[in-house]
C-alpha cells in the first residue's frame, strides 16, 4: 500500500470528503424528483394490469372508460406501431424491440401478473382509478409455468409460440439456432481445457444444488414519468431513470419516432440499482399525451414496482469442483438455470462469466440456460447475474476447504487469479488487487479474533464483477468569479455530482466546492451512457478530466497572454499561472479576464474508454443462529474491496455497506411470494422484508486501493462488487455455526429450523 | 389511491358522537389512521365521512385512578413510550412499544385504534390481555366497560357498536409484578408478529399466582390461553411446568399458514416464546420491591 499512499499525497482534492453538492437539497427536502413535476393542465394516468399470469387477450373495450366524465384518452398496444422482431441498437445494449414494446404493453398475451394492457388519462388520480374498473378485457386463460427448471421441460405450457433455443458456444461467436420450440431462450457454454481430465486428476471433489427466489431492488422511489407531446410533435419527458439518454432512445424506439424529436430531462433519481435503466411508463405517457394534447404523468405504487417492474432472477446453480489435496483446482463446472421473467433476457451471461473469475483454474465448464416463465421481464440488479452464481461457488468453495481441511481463505488464496491470468472468459486480468485483497482478509483483527458462544460462526467469500466502460459526455466552463460549472450527462445516484467536481478540480487547481455540477438534458450535452455498470465516476470521470484538461490548456493561454509571454513559459500550479520571472495570476484573475483575453473559457469531451478496470470484493461475517426460532443475528461484517484510488472516500464506504445491507436481506429474508396461479403474495415493504437499520450490524469496510490503470486517477468502478459476496458469506458462516449447509435463499427462519432438524454434516465450513 | 370522502375534525368527545349518530354506519372514527387509510386504499373500507379524533385532549390522557390505570383512546404509542406512569407501572406495555412498527407508525398509531382495528397480530393486545384490561365504549347516551377479551370478537370484528367509540382502556391496579413480553416478527424493524406473546404473574415463595398469558398472530383474534395459565396457577415454578405451560398454550393456538410463516412454525413458536416468556416473568417476580 505504501505505492498507494505516496502516489495519493500527489492529489489535493482526491481521496478527501468534501460535502456532496446536492445533499442540502436532498436533505431539507428540496430536490426535485420525478413526482415533484407539476405543469399546466396536467393529467393523471394510470396503468391497468392484467389479474392472470398467462392468457390471451380476446379483446379489450374501454368504451365504459372513456363515457366517464374526467376521461380523456384510453390507450391499448393498438396505439403504439407494430414491431417485428428486429434487434435494435440502444447503444449500450442490444435490445429487440418487440420485447421492450411488448413488455411496455401487452398486445396478442399478457405474461404475467401486472403486465401492462391499457393505460388511462383522466383529469384526477381518482377518476383515472375508476376508468380502469370500467375497462373490459377479454381473457382465455392459460396455464402458467412459474420456474426455471420446470419451464425447460419441453412439456411445459410456452410463452412464445415462436421461440426457439439460440446456442452460443463459444464467446464473441454467434452460434446456432436449435429451431426447435422452447422456454429457453438461450444456452450458452464457456470451456477452457479439457474439464473431464481434471475432475479425473482431483484428489477430492464437491458438488452440490443451490437455489435462489426472485428477489428486488428496493428502490424507495417507485417509477414515475411524465410526458408532453406537442403540436409540433416534439416530446418531452421528466424522466426519473438511470439516464436521461437511455430514456429518449428506448421511447423514440417504441413510439417509432425520431430520437432527435424526444428531449428527456432528467429529475433525482431515489435509487435505481439497475431498475431504473428500462422504461416502463415514458412511451405510456406520451402516447396519452399525444392523445390528449396535454401533459401526462404516470407514477407506480409500491404494489405495482414489485409486480411490473424488473426484480433479479431465480436460479438454479449446480456446481462442482475438483481440487488436489493441497487444495489446487483441477476443474470446475456449473450449470446455471437463470429465469429471465416473461421475455429473454436474464444475465445468465455475466453470471456464467464472473462465478470462477476471482480463481486460476485450467479446465473450467460452463453451461447457462436463459429461460422464459410466467414473471415479470427481470432488470439489472447491481452486478447482475454475479451474486446468484457466486452463492452456488463461493458456498462450495467453503464446503471444498472444509473437506480439504484447509482454512477458506488459504484455499482461495492458493488459487487466486493475478494479473495477466486469463478469466474463464479468456480475457486477460488487468492490474487488480485480489491477492492483496484475500492477504488483508486474512491478516484482519476480525479474521483472527475468536469465536465466542455457542450457535455461532464465521463465514467468508469473494466476488468479481468486470464494470463498465462506455461513453458519457461533460462540458466545463469558466464563470468570471473564477469558478467552474460542470454539467455530464450522468444522473446522479451515488453522489457522483460530487466524484466529477472533484476530478475537475483537480485538474484546474480549484476546490471541489469552486465547481458547481449539474446533470444535464438531452438537448444540453453529449450522448452518455446510463448511470449503472459501476462506470460513472470512472467513464464519465475520463470526460470531466478531458474536458477539464482542455480549459486548463485554455486558461494557460490567457495566463500567458495576460503575463506577456509564451504559453510554453507559463508554469501551472495548484491553480497559480506563474511565468517564471515572479509574476504570476491566479485562476479567478485569468477566469476574469477571458472574455476580452479571446472569449469565454468553455469545453467538452466525451469518454470512449477501450479499458475499464475490474474489481473484487471480500467478506467476512459473523452470525449467530437462534436454535429455537431460526433466526440469523449478524453480529460482526466486514467488506474489503480492492476500489483503486478512493474519489471520495466516504461515498466508496456507502457504496460497499449499501451493497452489503442489500445481500443481507436477499441472504434472510427477502423473497418473492408465489401463488400457485402467479400471484406476488408480498407485494408490499411490510411483507417483502427488506432489512432495516435495527437488523444490521456496522458494517465496517477496508479499501484495498490498487489503482486502475485505466484511469489517470487510478478510479475504479465500486458500486456493484460488493452484493456479491454477502450471500454465500453468510451461508458459510451459518454452516459454520450449525453444521448444515443450506442452499436455498433466503435463509429464513422457517427454513434454518428445518435444516437444523437434519443431521449435522459439517462443522467448519466457514 | 384512496376514495373520496368527507371529513371532519372532531372538538370533542361528545362532538365525534355527535358525528357518529349522523352518519351512521357510512362514518369511520380517524385517529393516527395507521390501518385506517390502509385500509381505505385497499379499498377495504369506504367510509363516507371521517371523523378525525386526533386533536380531541380528553383522548390524549393517561392518569392513575383508584385501583386502575386510565389510557385515552387517543394515546399514541410514541406516547405510551414516553409516559412515565406506563414506564413505572406497565413496563409489559413501555417494552411492546420497543417493537411496535416504526417510529413513524408509532408517532401517530393509537393504543384506541389498535384494539378497534382488532387484527389477530395487533402488537399492543396480548400484553393489554395479560394486564387483564378492560375497554370503555362511549355513545351519545352514556358509557359501558366490557373486558378487552369478550372486546375482541374475531378477526377485524369486536363488539363496537356503529354509534360507539373507544374512550378509554382501564388496567387495574395493582399489577402483577412479573412482565415479560416476546415478540417474533422476521425482522427486527417495522416487523409484523408472525407470533406475539405476553405473559404477567405474581408469586408467592415460588408458587405462581394470577397468571396470565397473551397469544397474537395465532388465532383468528388474540387470547388467552387459560390452558396454560391453568398450568401455572397456584403451582410452584420449574422449568417443568414452564414447558408444559408453554406446550397446552401452543396447543390452544390455532394459525395459519401465510406469507409470515407456516401453522406448523407458528405453532412450534408458540411454545418457544411463551416458554421463554415464563422464565421472564417469574424472574420478575421475584424482584425485590424498590
Amino acid at each position: 500500500m505504501t505505492s498507494t499512499e505516496a502516489r495519493k499525497q500527489q492529489y489535493r482534492v482526491i481521496g478527501t470528503r468534501p460535502i456532496r453538492h446536492d445533499g442540502l437539497d436532498k436533505v431539507t427536502g428540496r430536490a426535485r424528483y420525478g413526482a415533484d413535476i407539476h405543469l399546466p393542465g396536467l393529467l393523471t394516468g394510470k396503468v391497468l394490469r392484467s389479474p392472470h399470469a398467462h392468457a390471451r387477450i380476446r379483446g379489450i373495450d374501454a368504451s365504459k372508460a372513456l363515457a366517464l366524465p374526467g376521461v380523456e384518452a384510453v390507450v391499448t398496444a393498438a396505439d403504439f406501431p407494430i414491431h417485428e422482431d428486429m434487434e435494435i441498437d440502444l447503444v449500450e445494449t442490444l435490445g429487440n424491440l418487440r420485447v421492450l414494446a411488448e413488455n411496455i404493453m401487452a398486445s396478442e398475451k399478457v405474461l404475467y401478473r401486472g403486465h401492462a394492457v391499457a393505460a388511462v388519462a383522466a383529469t384526477s388520480a381518482a377518476i383515472a382509478e375508476e376508468a380502469l374498473g370500467l375497462i373490459e378485457v377479454d381473457y382465455e386463460v392459460l396455464p402458467p409455468v412459474l420456474n426455471g427448471p420446470d419451464a425447460m421441460d419441453a412439456n411445459s405450457p410456452r410463452l412464445h409460440e415462436n421461440m426457439t433455443t439460440h446456442s452460443v458456444a463459444k464467446r464473441f461467436e454467434r452460434g446456432t439456432d436449435t429451431g426447435v420450440g422452447s422456454n429457453i431462450a438461450s444456452h450458452l457454454q464457456f470451456k477452457l481445457g479439457d474439464p473431464e481430465a481434471g475432475f479425473a486428476e482431483a484428489d477430492v471433489i464437491v458438488e452440490r444444488e443451490y437455489t435462489t427466489s426472485t428477489v428486488h431492488q428496493g428502490y424507495i422511489e417507485p417509477h414515475t414519468a411524465t410526458a408532453l407531446w406537442d403540436f409540433d410533435g416534439q416530446v418531452t419527458l421528466w424522466s426519473s431513470s438511470q439516464g436521461a439518454f437511455g430514456m429518449r432512445a428506448q421511447t423514440a424506439a417504441v413510439l417509432g419516432i425520431p430520437e432527435s424529436r424526444v428531449k428527456a430531462i432528467p429529475m433525482e433519481i431515489g435509487g435505481g440499482f439497475g431498475g431504473k435503466l428500462n422504461t416502463y411508463l415514458d412511451p405510456v405517457a406520451a402516447a396519452l399525451s399525444r392523445e390528449t394534447g396535454k401533459p401526462v404523468k404516470i407514477t407506480m405504487d409500491r404494489a405495482e414496482v414489485f409486480i411490473a417492474t424488473g426484480p433479479t432472477s431465480a436460479t438454479r446453480s449446480r456446481i462442482k469442483l475438483g481440487a488436489k489435496k493441497d487444495g489446487t483446482l483441477t476443474a470446475a463446472w456449473s450449470e446455471l438455470v437463470y429465469e429471465a421473467g416473461a421475455f429473454p433476457g436474464s444475465p445468465v451471461g455475466a453470471g456464467a462469466s464472473t462465478g470462477f473469475a476471482p480463481y486460476k483454474i485450467e479446465n473450467i465448464l460452463v453451461d447457462g440456460y436463459d429461460v422464459v416463465v410466467n414473471k415479470p421481464k427481470v432488470a439489472a440488479y447491481r452486478a447482475p447475474g454475479s451474486p446468484q452464481a457466486a452463492f452456488a461457488i463461493e458456498s462450495a468453495m467453503s464446503e471444498l476447504a472444509e473437506k480439504l481441511g484447509m482454512d477458506p481463505i488459504e484455499l482461495r488464496l492458493k488459487n487466486v487469479i493475478r494479473p495477466g491470468d486469463r478469466l474463464p472468459t479468456g480475457v486477460p486480468l488487468l492490474p487488480t488487487g485480489c491477492e492483496e485483497m484475500e492477504k488483508a482478509m486474512r491478516s484482519h483483527p476480525h479474521y483472527n479474533a475468536p469465536i465466542e458462544g455457542p450457535n455461532r460462526g464465521r463465514g467468508v467469500a469473494v466476488g468479481f464483477w468486470g464494470n463498465a466502460g462506455n461513453s458519457s459526455s461533460a462540458t466545463v466552463s469558466v464563470t468570471a468569479d473564477g469558478g467552474v460549472t460542470l454539467v455530464t450527462g450522468s444522473v446522479d445516484i451515488g453522489g457522483t455530482r460530487a466524484s466529477l467536481a472533484m476530478q475537475a478540480a483537480e485538474v484546474l487547481g480549484i476546490t471541489a466546492e469552486d465547481v458547481r455540477p449539474s446533470v444535464g438534458d438531452t438537448a444540453s450535452v453529449g450522448w452518455t451512457g446510463q448511470t449503472g455498470g459501476s462506470r460513472t465516476t470512472f467513464s464519465t470521470g475520463l470526460a470531466v478530466v478531458a474536458a477539464a484538461e482542455k480549459v486548463r490548456d485554455e486558461m494557460v493561454k490567457r495566463a500567458a497572454i495576460l503575463l506577456e509571454t509564451e504559453p510554453e513559459k507559463i508554469e501551472f500550479d495548484a491553480g497559480t499561472f506563474k511565468n517564471g520571472a515572479g509574476k504570476s495570476l491566479s485562476f479567478q484573475e485569468v477566469a476574469a479576464a477571458q472574455v476580452r483575453t479571446g472569449g469565454s473559457i468553455t469545453a467538452s469531451a466525451s469518454s470512449n474508454p477501450r479499458q475499464v478496470g475490474p474489481a473484487f470484493a471480500g467478506h467476512i461475517v459473523d452470525v449467530e443462529v437462534d436454535p429455537e426460532t431460526g433466526k440469523v443475528e449478524i453480529l460482526r461484517y466486514t467488506a474489503f474491496q480492492d476500489v483503486g484510488t478512493a474519489a471520495h472516500p466516504s461515498y466508496v464506504e456507502g457504496q460497499i455497506q449499501g451493497a452489503v445491507a442489500q445481500g443481507v436481506g436477499w441472504a434472510l429474508n427477502e423473497e418473492y411470494v408465489w401463488s400457485e396461479d402467479g400471484r406476488m403474495e408480498n407485494a408490499s415493504f411490510l411483507d417483502y422484508r427488506m432489512p432495516t437499520t435495527l437488523d444490521l450490524p456496522m458494517i465496517e469496510t477496508v479499501l484495498i486501493e490498487e489503482p486502475n490503470p485505466a484511469h489517470p486517477f487510478g478510479i475504479r468502478g465500486v458500486g456493484e462488487v460488493c452484493i456479491v459476496p454477502p450471500m454465500a458469506a453468510i451461508a458459510n458462516a451459518v454452516a459454520n455455526a450449525t453444521g448444515r449447509r443450506l442452499t436455498h435463499l433466503p435463509m429464513s427462519p422457517g427454513r434454518i429450523l428445518e435444516a437444523l432438524e437434519r443431521p449435522a454434516t459439517n462443522g467448519t465450513g466457514g | 389511491m384512496l376514495p373520496q370522502t368527507d371529513y371532519v375534525k372532531a372538538s370533542s368527545v361528545a362532538h365525534a358522537l355527535d358525528m357518529l349518530h349522523q352518519y351512521g354506519t357510512g362514518a369511520a372514527i380517524l385517529a393516527g389512521g395507521t390501518d385506517l387509510i390502509v385500509d381505505m386504499r385497499e379499498r377495504r373500507r369506504e367510509p363516507t365521512m371521517l371523523v378525525d379524533i386526533s386533536s380531541v385532549e380528553e383522548l390524549a390522557e393517561i392518569d392513575v385512578g383508584t385501583g386502575n390505570i386510565r389510557i385515552g383512546a387517543g394515546v399514541t404509542v410514541a406516547g405510551l413510550a414516553g409516559s412515565a406512569i406506563v414506564q413505572h407501572q406497565l413496563p409489559l406495555v413501555t417494552e411492546v412499544t420497543r417493537h411496535f412498527a416504526d417510529y413513524l407508525t408509532r408517532n401517530r398509531a393509537t393504543i384506541g385504534g389498535n384494539l378497534a382495528n382488532a387484527s389477530p397480530g395487533a402488537d399492543l393486545v396480548p400484553p393489554l390481555l395479560a394486564l387483564n384490561a378492560s375497554v370503555v365504549l362511549a355513545t351519545a347516551q352514556g358509557e359501558r366497560t366490557v373486558d378487552l377479551n369478550d372486546f375482541l370478537v374475531g378477526p377485524r370484528r369486536t363488539l363496537l357498536l356503529w354509534n360507539e367509540l373507544v374512550r378509554a382502556i382501564h388496567i387495574p391496579t395493582p399489577v402483577p409484578r412479573g412482565q415479560a413480553y416476546e415478540k417474533l416478527g422476521l425482522r427486527t424493524g417495522g416487523a409484523i408478529a408472525v407470533v406475539s406473546c405476553a405473559v404477567s404473574m405474581d408469586q408467592a415463595g415460588g408458587e405462581c399466582r394470577r397468571v396470565r398469558i397473551g397469544l397474537g398472530a395465532v388465532a383468528p383474534r388474540a387470547f388467552r390461553s387459560s390452558e396454560a395459565e391453568q398450568i401455572m396457577e397456584g403451582h410452584m415454578f420449574s422449568s417443568d411446568i414452564a414447558a408444559r405451560a408453554a406446550e397446552a398454550a401452543a396447543n390452544s393456538s390455532q394459525p395459519i399458514s401465510d406469507v409470515r410463516g407456516s401453522a406448523e412454525y407458528r405453532h412450534a413458536m408458540v411454545r418457544a416464546l411463551v416458554e421463554r416468556a415464563l422464565h421472564a416473568a417469574y424472574e420478575r417476580s421475584s424482584e425485590p420491591q424498590e
